[in-house]
């Protein structure tokens, strides 16, 4: 850390950004604010564009959720970069508040109130500091642990009492087409639909895979990025690039899967 | 109305069982006081033996009970009032009266001939007195049995209907007071009370109307379509200020519409869910219109349009969203039956619509 830190503020409500910028200003007179945006997709991209050294995410925002931009952006963050101090904002979401306390993340409850902000500043400062000794993967790859139990705590509560799905009903022009899982190689999200891959076909489903997940087996079926669950068993080999990203490689297909950081660490030798 | 339609056979059917073996042991006492006074009223006007009239009275009567009783039970599983309707109630009536008569003769014959060989059969003779007893006591009874049953089906029916409204409430009451919007209101409310203190009273003041309409109006069972839209008004101001720009809106009642009464909080949910499914997940946002008009058939029409996410987003089922949906259609049916009518389309430039439809409101 060599001059003054900078920050990005993503809230979709501008009177609450203002606010927050304004709190900032007097509990952190130091603290620069790169940017302010009022959405999960900007403020993904704008955190990798300026690569600010915090970041205040609101929750519930319109495009992605704080959690899903942060973890987008983890996936593509450069790895000589230390990863930016993630700090949530939220009116009330009481399971993710349970799951911050229990990954040690910072969050603010709105409205902020002063001397909580303080408190935080205070630990932001501390924790910053810190990294100027710490190796630059460190930040990410903690980033990462925690995203990762965020994402599975915050989800929405699988329903343990319905029975695994069988058989994916996929409207086909007129006809219902009855594809069993084991024949799926993979799911992909696309748009408003999900992509059911088969060894020879390829079909379209309505649901989206937020609520196909739950209902796959786990240890069958792998979320291996935000968008992409493959069957376990249809993974031939994972392999890593030059610039370090993870690919699968598949028996029955010839497409390349990506895999995100966040799920990279299925895929380590035995 | 298919949420009332899927639930309440299977509630009816496990309170059936007890309700019918009550009612079968009621029926059975008061048709045997009903035989032992007609005996005694026999008896006392000097038509032959008390003992003699009791078993003919009893045998009679109780057999032409229980055939009506059993046969009404066959007829009627299942059905809401345990009595066949149209010509077949008096068909059974009849049979029962029949049966009743020929069977229980004929056991009265038997033990009088067993009792008392001896006495004289004059009255035996005389059959029209006993068979006009017969048919003026049991269709008296069924009638009177059937107007307790068809009572205590309509007594039990409204107790439904009360219990729906109650839970009604409740689940509105939960849907409407989210936590998420009222804490956030609150920080908006905060941030404008040092910069814009008129704009924060202003905005206080739609809040406390909004909290006063929540908490305690959904306790009246109906309000003017004015007051309705003035709740809306409210609740869309306060959302207009926590998203800026991103939130447009048009309310349209016309003038003549405003006294129309109309359950409290109705558009509300509809309104809600275009915010929250709609809007808000939208980059840009978008814009509302709610409106009221009188059809050209005279029916109340309104909808709620927006051009948000539209309704296959594939956005997640938050909690309460389809539930708001199908409240509504209780609702509805509770209120108005047949009369009132709920759609939700997606617009084909995008966005949602909902209508509600009634016949005759006011």
């Amino acid at each position: 850390m060599t001059s003054s830190p900078r920050a990005l503020i993503a809230e979709d409500e501008p009177l609450l950004a203002e606010d927050l910028r304004q709190a900032l200003a007097r509990a952190w007179p130091e603290l620069q604010i790169a940017a302010m945006v009022g959405d999960g997709l900007s403020a993904a991209r704008q955190a990798l564009a300026l690569q600010p050294d915090v970041l205040f995410f609101d929750i519930r925002m319109p495009g992605q959720s704080g959690l899903e931009a942060a973890a987008e952006l983890a996936d593509a963050w450069p790895e000589a970069q230390p990863f930016p101090i993630l700090v949530f904002v939220t009116a009330y979401d009481q399971y993710a508040m349970d799951a911050f306390e229990a990954q040690a993340v910072d969050y603010l409850l709105k409205p902020v109130q002063p001397e909580r902000l303080a408190r935080s500043v205070q630990r932001l400062r501390e924790l910053l500091a810190q990294r100027t000794v710490a190796p630059a993967g460190a930040a990410l790859a903690q980033a990462l642990e925690q995203l990762r139990h965020l994402a599975g705590a915050t989800a929405p509560a699988a329903t343990a009492t319905e029975a695994p799905l069988q058989m994916i009903q996929a409207g086909v022009g007129t006809q219902i087409q009855m594809v069993p899982v084991q024949e799926v190689v993979y799911f992909e999200a696309a748009d408003k639909y999900v992509r059911v891959l088969t060894a020879s076909h390829e079909y379209l489903v309505r649901t989206p895979l937020k609520e196909l997940l739950p209902r796959l087996d786990a240890e069958e079926f792998w979320q291996v990025h935000r968008g992409t669950v493959v069957r376990a068993a249809a993974i031939a080999s994972a392999q890593r690039d030059e610039a370090g990203r993870l690919w699968l490689q598949l028996r029955e297909r010839a497409e390349k899967l990506a895999v995100s950081r966040l799920y990279a660490q299925r895929f380590k030798a035995m | 109305m298919p949420d009332l339609a899927s639930n309440a056979p299977s509630q009816r059917a496990a309170q059936g069982h007890i309700v019918e073996r009550t009612t079968l042991l009621r029926h059975g006492i008061a048709t045997t006081s009903a035989c032992a006074l007609i005996a005694a009223a026999f008896s006392l006007s000097n038509h032959g033996r008390w003992d003699v009239n009791l078993i003919y009275s009893l045998s009679i009567g109780l057999t032409s009970w229980l055939t009506i009783e059993l046969g009404r039970w066959r007829l009627t599983r299942g059905q809401d009032i345990p009595w066949p309707g149209g010509w077949r109630g008096a068909a059974l009536v009849v049979a029962g009266i029949v049966t009743g008569f020929v069977i229980g003769s004929l056991i009265g014959t038997a033990y009088r001939k067993w009792a008392d060989p001896d006495a004289s059969t004059a009255l035996m003779h005389r059959l029209w007195i006993p068979l006009a007893v017969t048919i003026v006591a049991s269709t008296v009874m069924s009638l009177a049995f059937f107007l307790l049953g068809y009572s205590r089906h309509l007594q039990m029916q409204a107790e439904q209907a009360r219990r729906q409204a109650a839970e009604a409430k409740l689940t509105l009451l939960q849907a409407q007071l989210e936590p998420h919007m009222l804490f956030n209101t609150l920080a908006n409310l905060r941030v404008l009370v040092a910069s814009d203190p008129q704009r924060a009273q202003a905005m206080l003041d739609h809040l406390i109307a909004y909290l006063r309409a929540t908490l305690g109006g959904s306790r009246s069972t109906e309000h003017a379509l004015g007051e309705e839209f003035a709740r809306l008004r409210d609740y869309l101001a306060l959302m207009s200020i926590r998203m800026g720009a991103r939130l447009q809106y048009a309310l349209d009642l016309p003038e003549d519409l405003a006294q129309v009464p109309v359950p409290p909080l109705l558009l509300q949910p509809l309104v809600e869910n275009c915010i929250r499914h709609g809007l808000e997940p939208k980059l840009e946002g978008g814009h509302i219109a709610v409106r009221a008009r009188r059809t050209a058939g005279g029916q109340l029409e309104l909808t709620v349009a927006d051009n948000g996410m539209g309704l296959d987003s594939g956005a997640p089922a938050l909690p309460g969203s389809r539930f708001g949906t199908a409240q509504l259609r209780e609702r509805l049916a509770n209120r108005y039956g047949d009369a009132a009518h709920f759609e939700l389309a997606a617009l084909p430039e995008g966005g949602t619509l909902a209508k509600i439809t009634i016949a005759n409101a006011g």
